[in-house]
């Protein structure tokens, strides 16, 4: 059944679009991530403008988060104090970023800037999960215990320390408003989430405790993405319900089937499975970069608007 | 209106006056939520006082054409190793579609001259007066072909259906992925490439319902629209799962 949706003007079929949002719901409650940085490329690949695709994406996690940040606020598993300096890092960086979006989108260069934040942050992010996977994989054959990380120095000598309490940990408010800001780039740029930058940095770099860094990833992503939507629907025009609404229904039902699948494989599997997605993905999207286009033609709105 | 009694003054109308009176099945198109294009039955006739003259075959030529806006075509080309956008131009007004039927092939239909002064034929329907790169017709060129991928530019060469130099009838197909806005058919009359007569309708097309809703409140109260957005997504994701939970047990 094609829908047409209002903002997107495109007419899609809604049983794709459903089906689309419950294949990236299995798999982000299989691995538990939030699933917009398959989700956006994904749509870019069906045809979604990706103006439209970034804006819609930010508005579904705000959807997709809230429940999860609810729970977490519910068992106290949320650093309250750690999530507003995050926060207001990322309120500053979702405002850098939809300029940067504005800007490029004047000139046209708008789809090479979110492909290619794609095709770096995917390739590294899964690339670097894929060889720690392999390295704990072989080292659990081996019997070798895994590494431990630890602290980068660096956050222990800079100025501006707080004590956050829920974390037990005294850092200064620099590295964390830091790492807001990129956060907020990113969601306002790529249409995701950011969990995947930020849950590996709260960790290693911020310190924080494994059991409240979700919970306050999640309340500062419902947050951040929900003010990237709101800029993005004020000066973009881009955000487009029907399309964020069948996804959303989509991904919740995939999520709890994901989440069930999940529970029966092995973390390490779990990980080289997803980090082969990513690579997959950022390798479909660098080709397309590559390799001489088919059509090397595009339209775009006209200067006169 | 004013054009057309400009070319009537013009142009006047030969002794043998012919008219062209022209209807179109549908002069209201609704883009709905399940909207997946339309079709439209254009027909009309030739009316005339005295007997068809000898001097040539009369000929029909339909156009169909959607808002015309600026638009920028963009060239990608190889830099860095990677292919972006490197040149644009600036298409000063395309139509947003635009579709031509004839009777007969073209060089039989409409002089060169003709077209010039009607804008009939797709490249002419085109205006690209700002265009300053080099070989600006392959960016006009590559919006054809790229519209014409789409459905939204449409070349009917000999589609039109005319007997005995007096009915005609055509149908044309308006895909699912159209602008709304306000459309015009044009019917033109020609014998020997000249224009004969000439008659406008209008179709208008809108989005109603929630697909008109929701584009005007996301233009005009776009923080409203935003937040509406926010709230229905996040009903509609706790509603699921909610829905998911009695669902199991």
């Amino acid at each position: 059944m094609d829908i047409y949706l209002p903002i997107a003007e495109v007419s899609v079929d809604a049983f794709l679009l459903l089906g689309l949002g419950g294949f990236v719901g299995i798999l982000s409650g299989m691995f538990g991530v939030g699933g917009g940085f398959l989700m956006t490329p994904l749509l870019f690949f069906i045809g979604i403008p990706p103006a439209v695709a970034v804006a819609t994406e930010a508005n579904q996690i705000v959807a997709s988060s809230f429940s999860g940040a609810l729970a977490h606020l519910k068992r106290r598993t949320v650093d309250l104090k750690m999530g507003v300096v995050l926060l207001a890092g990322g309120l500053v960086g979702a405002v850098l970023g939809v300029q940067i979006f504005n800007a490029l989108k004047a000139v046209g260069q708008v789809e090479l800037l979110v492909r290619l934040s794609y095709v770096v942050f995917l390739g590294t992010i899964g690339g670097i999960m894929f060889v720690e996977s392999l390295k704990t994989i072989r080292r659990s054959r081996t019997g070798r215990a895994a590494q431990r990380y630890r602290k980068i120095p660096l956050v222990n000598v800079l100025p501006f320390k707080v004590k956050f309490r829920t974390s037990g940990i005294y850092i200064s408010v620099i590295p964390p408003v830091a790492v807001g800001i990129l956060v907020g780039v990113l969601a306002a740029i790529m249409g995701v989430g950011g969990g995947f930058i930020m849950v590996p940095a709260m960790i290693y770099v911020l310190g924080m405790p494994t059991k409240v860094v979700v919970g306050t990833s999640l309340f500062q992503i419902m947050f951040v993405t929900g003010f990237a939507t709101l800029l993005h629907a004020t000066t973009n025009y881009t955000v487009d319900v029907i399309l964020a609404v069948l996804l959303l229904v989509g991904g919740v039902v995939g999520a709890q089937v994901g989440t069930r699948i999940g529970a029966r494989l092995q973390a390490e599997q779990l990980r080289i499975l997803l980090s082969l997605i990513a690579l997959a993905v950022c390798g479909k999207l660098a080709l397309d970069l590559l390799v001489e286009p088919s059509e090397i033609y595009s339209l775009g709105a006209g200067a006169g608007h | 209106m004013l054009r057309l009694a400009l070319i009537l003054c013009l142009f006047p109308a030969p002794l043998s006056a012919e008219e062209v009176v022209a209807d179109l099945s549908q002069s209201r198109i609704s883009i709905t939520t399940d909207f997946d294009g339309s079709e439209i039955l254009i027909f009309g006739a030739v009316r005339r006082e005295t007997p068809i003259p000898a001097e040539g075959p009369l000929q029909v030529l339909i156009t169909v054409e959607g808002p015309s806006e600026p638009i920028s075509v963009r060239r990608k080309a190889r830099r860095y190793g990677i292919w972006i956008n490197a040149d644009a131009v600036e298409v000063d007004s395309a139509p947003s579609f635009y579709a031509v039927a004839t009777s007969a092939p073209w060089s039989e239909v409409i002089s060169d001259v003709e077209d010039l002064r009607h804008d009939i034929s797709t490249p002419r329907a085109i205006r690209s007066v700002g265009a300053t790169i080099a070989g600006s017709e392959d960016f006009t060129e590559a919006l054809i072909r790229i519209r014409t991928g789409q459905d939204l530019y449409q070349s009917g060469i000999g589609t039109i259906k005319f007997d005995r130099q007096t009915l005609f009838s055509t149908s044309m197909r308006l895909p699912a992925n159209l602008h709304e806005g306000d459309y015009r058919a044009r019917f033109f009359l020609t014998r020997n490439g000249q224009v004969v007569d000439m008659f406008e309708a209008a179709i208008d097309v809108r989005k109603v319902g929630l697909e008109r809703f929701l584009f005007r409140l996301s233009r005009e109260n776009p923080l409203i629209y935003g937040i509406m957005s926010l709230t229905i997504a996040i009903m509609a994701g706790w509603g699921a799962s909610a829905a998911f939970r009695v669902f199991r047990t």
